[in-house]
This record gives structure tokens, sequence and C-alpha cells, in this order.
């Protein structure tokens, strides 16, 4: 029983996380007031860091902190703020068939998805990155950012340049 | 007996589920700013997917896409907000069934 005890938190966590996050994005797409969707996002983000450490990748669950619940969202909130947008109104019957139309699809969509997950097993050769290795995750992606993906990663910091010169240039003021 | 650890077609069921969510979201709102957390949130489950394959499959370029997929969404972020602030200004709203200049 002693060795279940770990697989049985595991479980724990994961269960909890998963029916947070579902929740926070449901209130997320529900709440007429903008502050309050940006807030469940960061509910949402914090409950999927959480799976990210469950999955062991430390790395990218302190960069989502950072970024997506800390940068991204902290914009969003500043933006709304400034914007001073009132609630928002129940929409008219003009688009009201569109919106049906378009959640049917997106959940025949996931059954789809769910249906594909169902029929067929996790493929593929499995790489050379054990969990032992993996515990050192913030080497090992450093490592594999730095030598075989640097010129992608030199792509990145490139696009991050312009959408920077872009966000300027957009919101100057025209004389 | 032991019990088997979380299998990952429930992480791919999970984000497959936090995706749709955003879908619909992204369908049904009128905010655009709204509009704009649900594409962050598909973007978000997205990730998930990575890095459950990348844990269960033992490779790291599932961690790397992560980390381009967020350095993608910060830009993302930092123009499109630019942009309704723009519209903002000169529109007054920022309901995207209002913004209907470039539709014929």
């Amino acid at each position: 029983m002693t060795e279940n005890i770990g697989t049985i938190l595991q479980w724990l966590v994961f269960l909890g996380m998963a029916f947070t996050s579902i929740l926070a994005s449901l209130l997320l797409i529900t709440r007429k007031n903008p502050i309050h969707s940006a807030l469940f996002l960061v509910l949402n983000f914090l409950c999927v860091a959480v799976l990210y450490l469950l999955l062991q990748s430390q790395f990218i669950a302190i960069i989502q902190v950072i970024v997506y619940a800390g940068a991204i969202v902290m914009l969003i909130v500043f933006v709304i703020m400034l914007l001073d947008l009132e609630e928002e109104l129940r929409s008219g019957l003009k688009l009201f068939y569109s919106k049906v139309i378009g959640s049917v699809l997106a959940v025949l969509f996931l059954f789809g998805l769910i249906y594909s997950l169902a029929a067929t097993s996790l493929k593929g050769k499995a790489g050379s990155y054990t969990p032992e290795k993996m515990s050192a995750n913030v080497k090992a992606v450093g490592e594999a950012l730095f030598t075989q993906y640097l010129f992608p990663f030199e792509i990145i910091s490139v696009l991050l340049v312009t959408a920077i010169i872009g966000a300027v240039i957009l919101s100057k003021k025209r004389s | 007996m032991t019990i088997p650890s979380v299998p990952p077609a429930l992480y791919l069921v999970l984000s497959a589920i936090l995706f749709t969510i955003g879908v619909v979201g992204a369908l049904t709102r009128r905010n655009a700013i709204v509009v704009f957390m649900c594409i962050e949130l598909m973007l978000n489950s997205v990730n998930l997917t990575f890095i459950t394959l990348s844990r269960f499959l033992q490779s790291i370029e599932g961690v790397l896409f992560a980390f381009f997929v967020m350095a993608v969404a910060a830009a993302e972020a930092a123009v499109g907000l630019a942009i309704f602030v723009m519209i903002y200004r000169s529109r007054e709203t920022i309901n995207v069934d209002e913004i209907n200049l470039l539709k014929w």
C-alpha cells in the first residue's frame, strides 16, 4: 500500500487541477465583466502550470507562471482598464444562428479528438530523455536550445523585436 | 495491488476539452479582449499536449515547441492589444460584430 501513496497523490492532484481548469475556462467564457474573465484566465494558467510540474517539466511550469500568468494577463488587464469598457450586452439575434452552429461544430470537433484518442494508442519511438534525465529539466532544455535549435531560437528573438516595434508604432499618436 | 499512474490519454482529453471551450468562447463572445483571452486559452491547451507527448515519448522537442509557442503568444499579445487600443481610439468600441469595415 505504501508504494501506492505517490500514485494516489498524483491522481488527486491531476483530477483537482483538471476540474479546476475546466471550471475556470467555462467561467472565463461566460462572465460578462472582462476583468473577471482575465482573473479566471490566471486561475486556468496556474492549474495548467501545476499539471506541467506533474509532467516533470519544471522549466515550462515556471515560464508559464512568469510569461502567461504574469506578463500577458497583466497586459490584458492593463488594456481592459485603459479602455473603460461597459459590460458586454447579450448580443441580439443578428449573430445568434452562426454562434449556435459554430459551437455545435466545436463540440463535434471535441468528439472527433476524443474518438481519435480512444481509437489509437501513443505511437512513436521513445526518445532518449528518460524521466531521470528530465529531472535536470532546465539544463536539458538549455542544451537542446543552444545547440540543435539555435536557429529557431534566433528567429524567435527577431520575431519578438518585430512585435515590440510593431506595438510601439501602432500605439503611437499620429501627428 | 498497484494503481496505474495517470495515463497520457487523460491529459490529452483535458487539453482537447480546454481547446474546445476556447473555440466556443472565441466564436460566441463579442468583446474582442475576451476573444483574445480565448485564443490564449487555446494556445495554452496546445502547449499541454506538447508537454504531455514530450513526457510520455521521452523527447525534449515538445518542451522546446511549447517554449516557442509561448514566445509567439507574447508577441501576439503585444501587437494584438496595441491594435485593440488603436481601434478603440478611432471607433469607440471593440465589439467584434461592430468592427466591420472590411466586410462587403
